[in-house]
């Protein structure tokens, strides 16, 4: 049992001296970094910094060239995403990736659809009352579970495409942009959402552009220039300027 | 912000609902004006069913294809191959094999599709376009453009003009045909993978669903389906010509759309379908019933199919 609370107050997800090139080019140099359960680490840099290749190192879409990523203390290597989810990391895609003639319940739940036995029949029934119960508890304000994502606002739809994620991830969420393409009273909504994840010992990878809700958000802030790990600050211990210059690279 | 969106209002509109007032409407219309000249008698009726047994079982498969954001152009051709292939076999060895070779041919010709299409990224369009030609000529070729038999009375009967407790066969196969369908499309977890790689292949793939393997499959399906058509057309007319399922094409695409399945993707109906395909079978049989020349036919036919097209696309083309 000891060892056990020690695993959990362990880190989730390390990242070990990750090296990625792809051919000559190299995206991302002797990248480190602990993400623990229940914190919000966000990930920051230009464009090209390598943030997107690195989420894609964390879910499984590129192997790293080398390093080590261990997920709950053990090593791991991802041959693609679907083993990633399976080891529990969710992905929130900048383009949301929502089945957009669908409804809410069948997107929560697209490529793992709910079945009844015995002719293995599609359980709408269960799928609806899950996805209601959890966008009713992440505060998602939808018509309904079956409303369609079409019907939705932007707002409502990354709601609903951080509902899915939280509702497979069993370890660690990454996010990459979520409020890029939402109005001021929807990004507080969605910010909202994202601290309540928190208290469901989740931990979460959040790249974002904008400084101030990264300062808003997150515990740790981790940010990366040409590929290149420039540090890791305490968000309450740094401010703007600081997180400016480590972008920029200049002083 | 996160207001309610009137999600009520698109449940009453017409989108669901046009294909069945249209075909209400259409079906009033030649009651009426066809009153004398027999289009309500049980027979007619009746005979409009069993001729478009064929069409409803190539809508079905279609409707997959289409859900999908694949179409298929080939499942005329794959008509014809796939009864001749029935017939051709049938000459020599037992009905089995000969069901086994309509079938076979269909579901071949899809899987030739389908790879084209799935693994090596070829637009489904082109590649049924050129399969279409290429199949319609191995028709031709398979008999030197002769008409084969079907001598097999148990085979007429189980495809064409048999019954099971007095009701035809035709009926027990487009049935059985939408059920399944019905079941698989709408009830399945398959059906949902469909749906989803239509309405947004993306977001399929990243939620683990094999893309790939869906577009194979859902190619394969409307050759099967067509190859079971071939069959019908076979048992039905009681011989297999390279000409079977030449004139389907706008039919069932048609019956398809007016029945609720969108061209790209994402949304369809296996019902919708058979209603659409019961409505151009009806609009043929009127037609007819009313004396129009067989140009004057495929004009007006054009022209109703063009209305209800726009009709049907009005709605699902609103964002």
């Amino acid at each position: 049992m000891t060892a056990h609370s020690e695993k959990e107050a362990g880190p989730v997800l390390e990242l070990e001296n990750i090296h990625k090139a792809f051919g000559g080019v190299v995206a991302i140099e002797n990248f480190s970094l602990d993400l623990k359960a229940g914190e919000i680490v966000a990930l920051v840099g230009d464009n090209g910094a390598g943030k997107s290749t690195l989420i894609k190192i964390i879910s499984g879409v590129h192997a790293p060239t080398s390093g080590t990523i261990r997920l709950d203390g053990e090593a791991v290597s991802f041959s693609d995403a679907s083993q990633a989810r399976s080891s529990g990391i969710e992905v929130v895609y900048q383009d949301l990736a929502l089945a957009d003639q669908q409804p809410v319940y069948m997107n929560l739940f697209l490529g793992r659809e709910k079945v009844r036995k015995p002719f293995g029949l599609l359980d709408r029934q269960g799928m609806m009352q899950e996805t209601q119960a959890l966008v009713d508890e992440l505060d998602v304000r939808i018509p309904s579970a079956s409303a369609t994502i079409r019907d939705l606002s932007g707002g409502q739809r990354q709601g609903v495409a951080i509902a899915r994620a939280t509702h497979w991830a069993s370890k660690l969420i990454l996010l990459d942009e979520p409020t890029a393409a939402l109005g001021v009273a929807e990004t507080a909504k969605v910010e909202q959402i994202v601290q309540s994840l928190r208290e469901r010992n989740l931990a979460i990878l959040i790249i974002s552009h904008s400084l101030d809700q990264v300062f808003r958000l997150s515990d740790r802030i981790c940010v990366l220039r040409r590929g290149v790990q420039i540090g890791i600050r305490e968000t309450a211990k740094t401010d703007k300027n600081e997180i400016v210059s480590m972008i920029t690279g200049l002083a | 912000m996160f207001q309610r969106t009137p999600a009520i209002a698109r449940k009453f509109d017409l989108q669901g609902s046009v294909i069945y007032l249209g075909f209400i409407a259409i079906f009033l219309f030649f009651a009426v004006t066809l009153a004398d000249d027999g289009f309500l008698t049980t027979r007619n009726l009746s005979n409009i069913v069993l001729q478009t047994a064929p069409a409803t079982i190539m809508a079905i498969g279609l409707v997959f294809a289409l859900s999908a954001g694949e179409i298929d152009l080939s499942f005329g051709s794959i008509v014809a191959v796939a009864a001749l292939s029935g017939a051709v076999v049938m000459q020599e060895h037992s009905m089995f094999l000969g069901i086994l070779a309509g079938l076979g041919a269909g579901l071949a010709i899809g899987w030739i599709n389908g790879v084209l299409v799935a693994y090596l990224r070829l637009p489904s369009f082109l590649v049924t376009l050129a399969t279409m030609g290429l199949f319609a000529g191995v028709a031709r070729s398979m008999t030197d453009l002769r008409s084969i038999p079907v001598l097999n009375d148990t085979f007429a009967g189980f495809f064409g003009s048999g019954t099971l407790f007095g009701i035809p066969s035709l009926v027990l196969w487009t049935l059985g045909a939408v059920i399944v369908g019905h079941l698989v499309y709408r009830e399945s977890r398959f059906g949902a993978h469909v749906i989803a790689t239509g309405d947004n292949p993306r977001a399929a793939q990243v939620s683990g669903i094999k893309v790939p393997r869906i577009r194979l499959a859902v190619l394969m399906i409307s050759g099967g389906c067509a190859g079971l058509a071939g069959l019908l057309y076979a048992g039905r007319l009681q011989a297999a010509k390279y000409t079977l399922g030449e004139s389907d094409l706008m039919t069932v695409i048609a019956a398809v759309i007016v029945g609720g399945t969108a061209l790209n993707g994402g949304k369809g109906s296996i019902i919708g379908a058979l209603v659409g395909s019961l409505l151009m079978g009806m609009l043929n049989n009127g037609l007819i019933l009313m004396g129009l020349a067989v140009s004057d036919q495929m004009i007006v036919r054009g022209l109703i199919i063009l209305l209800a097209v726009a009709i049907s696309l009005r709605d699902t083309t609103r964002a």
